[in-house]
C-alpha cells in the first residue's frame, strides 16, 4: 500500500484539537490527582487511623476497578442512581483524577516515609510545629525522591485518556477513530496518532529530567 | 532550670525510665552516662518533649512538658538539642542550616540572620565551610554546624545525645573542644556521653544511669576516683 501523506495533513488540525482536549484532561486531571494523592498520602503516613483507614480503601477501591468502568459508572450509572448528570469532559477529568490520586496517594506516602525520622526530629527540636517541619523540611526532602514515579505516573495518565473514547469525549484517539470513519486510513492515521503521543510523552520525559537535575536528588 | 519529679516512661509495657526525681540547675554541666538500654537517651529526649513522660512530671523553665503545644514549642525554643547522627538538613548549606532556625522560629529576617549564623560557624571553626553541603563535610564537621544550628536559636540549656559517637576516634576531639568551650562560657547542658575522660574534665556533675534509674549523681571527679559501687566499678573499667 502506498502511505498518503496528503491525508495526513488534512487531518492534522482535528487531531490537534483532539490533542488540546487529551491535554486539558490529563493536565487537570494530574493537578486534582496530586491534590488527592498528596492529602490521601499525608494520611497514610501521618494521619489518625480513622483518616488512614478511609484513605486506605479509597487506594483499594480505586486501584481495584479498571478506569473503562470507573468512568462508565460516573456517566452512565450516576445519572440513574443519583439523577447526577455529568459532561463527559467533566467525568474523564474525575476519572483521572481519581485514579492517578490513588496510585499517587502510595508513592507519596513511600517518599514521605522514607525520609528518615531524624530530620523531622531536628526540626521539632528547633520548636516548630510538625506541619511546619512537614513543610519546610520533610516535604522538599520527599519531593526530589517523588520525582520519578511521578514523571511515570503523567505519562501513564496522559495515554489513560484515550479510554474516554467510550462515552464520546472528543480527545486524540477518538478524533483518530472519526477520522478513519469517513476516510478508510487506518495506517496513516494511527501512526500519526501514536507519533502524536510518543511526542507528548517525549516533551514531559524531557521536562521531568530537567527539574531532577536542577533539584538533585540528595 | 529542668525539673524531674518522679519521672516514668515505658514503651510498651518495657519500663525505660523509673521514677527519676531529680534538678538541673543554670550553669550546671551535667554529663549522663551508664550502659545502653540503661535510658540515658529517653531521660534526654523527655526534657525536650520528643518523648512523651508517662507519669510525673517534667519542668523546663517552669514549663511543663505535659503541657499544650505552645508550651512545648517554647521548651525547645529553650532547650537546644544536639543528635548522635547530627541530622543537618542535606538540601542546606551549612550556612542555610545555621540560618533556618532564627528565620523559621525567631522571625529573624535572612540578613540579620546570616550574620548570627557567619559569627556561629565562627565559633566552631567553620566559617571557611559556609557553602558546603552537609554531604560535603566530614562527620566531625557536620557535628560542629549541627551545634550551630543549634545555638542560633539562643537556646538557655544545650541537650547533647550522644554526640560523639557516631564518630572517628580523630574526629571527636574537634567536637569534645567546641562543647568544652561552652561550657566554659558558662551554658547549662546535658550531654549523654561514653567520653568519660571528657565527662570528668567538662562536667561539674554526674549521673550514672542504669536500668531506668539515676544510680548515682556526684562530682565526676569523686565518683570516678572513689566508685561507690561495684556496677559502676565495672562500667568504669568497660568504657575506658
Amino acid at each position: 500500500m502506498q502511505f498518503d501523506w496528503s491525508v495526513v495533513l488534512i487531518s492534522l488540525p482535528d487531531l490537534f484539537d483532539g490533542l488540546k482536549l487529551t491535554i486539558i484532561i490529563a493536565f487537570s486531571g494530574l493537578i486534582g490527582g496530586f491534590i488527592i494523592g498528596t492529602l490521601a498520602g499525608l494520611f497514610r503516613a501521618y494521619g489518625p487511623p480513622l483518616c488512614n483507614v478511609l484513605a486506605q480503601v479509597y487506594v483499594e477501591l480505586i486501584r481495584g476497578t479498571p478506569m473503562v468502568v470507573q468512568v462508565m459508572f460516573l456517566y452512565f450509572a450516576l445519572p440513574v442512581l443519583m439523577q447526577i448528570r455529568i459532561p463527559g469532559l467533566t467525568a474523564a477529568i474525575i476519572a483521572i483524577a481519581i485514579n492517578s490520586g490513588a496510585y499517587l496517594a502510595e508513592v507519596i506516602r513511600g517518599a514521605l516515609q522514607s525520609v528518615p525520622r531524624g530530620f523531622m526530629e531536628a526540626g521539632l527540636a528547633m520548636g516548630m510545629s510538625p506541619g511546619k517541619v512537614l513543610i519546610k523540611i520533610v516535604g522538599p526532602l520527599a519531593f526530589r525522591r517523588l520525582i520519578p514515579p511521578l514523571g511515570n505516573q503523567c505519562i501513564i495518565s496522559l495515554k489513560d485518556t484515550s479510554i474516554f473514547i467510550v462515552i464520546g469525549v472528543g480527545e486524540l484517539t477518538r478524533t483518530g477513530q472519526e477520522i478513519i470513519a469517513g476516510n478508510f486510513r487506518a495506517v496513516e492515521i494511527w501512526s500519526v496518532v501514536a507519533l502524536i503521543y510518543l511526542a507528548v510523552t517525549g516533551v514531559m520525559t524531557l521536562t521531568l529530567r530537567l527539574i531532577e537535575r536542577k533539584m538533585r536528588i540528595i | 532550670m529542668v525539673e524531674f519529679k518522679n519521672v516514668t516512661k515505658n514503651f510498651g509495657r518495657v519500663e525505660v525510665l523509673r521514677g527519676i526525681d531529680l534538678q538541673v540547675n543554670s550553669g550546671e554541666v551535667v554529663v549522663v552516662i551508664g550502659p545502653s538500654g540503661s535510658g540515658k537517651s529517653t531521660f534526654l529526649r523527655c526534657i525536650n518533649a520528643l518523648e512523651t513522660i508517662s507519669g510525673g512530671d517534667l519542668l523546663v523553665d517552669g514549663l511543663s512538658v505535659k503541657g499544650r503545644s505552645k508550651d512545648i514549642y517554647q521548651i525547645r525554643l529553650e532547650a537546644g538539642m544536639v543528635f548522635q547522627h547530627f541530622n543537618l538538613f542535606p538540601q542546606m548549606t551549612a550556612l542555610e542550616n545555621v540560618m533556618f532556625g532564627p528565620v523559621q522560629v525567631r522571625g529573624m529576617s535572612r540578613g540579620e540572620a546570616r550574620d548570627i549564623a557567619q559569627r556561629l560557624l565562627k565559633k566552631v571553626g567553620l566559617e571557611e565551610r559556609g557553602d558546603r553541603y552537609p554531604s560535603q563535610l566530614s562527620g566531625g564537621q557536620q557535628q560542629r554546624v549541627a551545634i550551630a544550628r543549634s545555638l542560633a536559636i539562643k537556646p538557655k540549656l544545650m541537650l547533647f545525645d550522644e554526640p560523639t559517637s557516631a564518630l572517628d576516634p580523630e574526629l571527636r576531639h574537634e567536637v569534645l573542644k567546641v562543647i568544652q568551650n561552652l561550657a566554659a562560657e558558662g551554658m547549662t547542658m546535658i550531654v549523654v556521653t561514653h567520653e568519660i575522660g571528657f565527662a570528668k574534665n567538662v562536667g561539674t556533675r554526674m549521673l550514672f544511669m542504669d536500668q531506668g534509674t539515676v544510680v548515682h549523681d556526684g562530682a565526676p571527679a569523686h565518683l570516678i576516683s572513689e566508685p561507690p559501687s561495684q556496677r559502676f566499678k565495672d562500667f568504669l573499667q568497660h568504657v575506658s
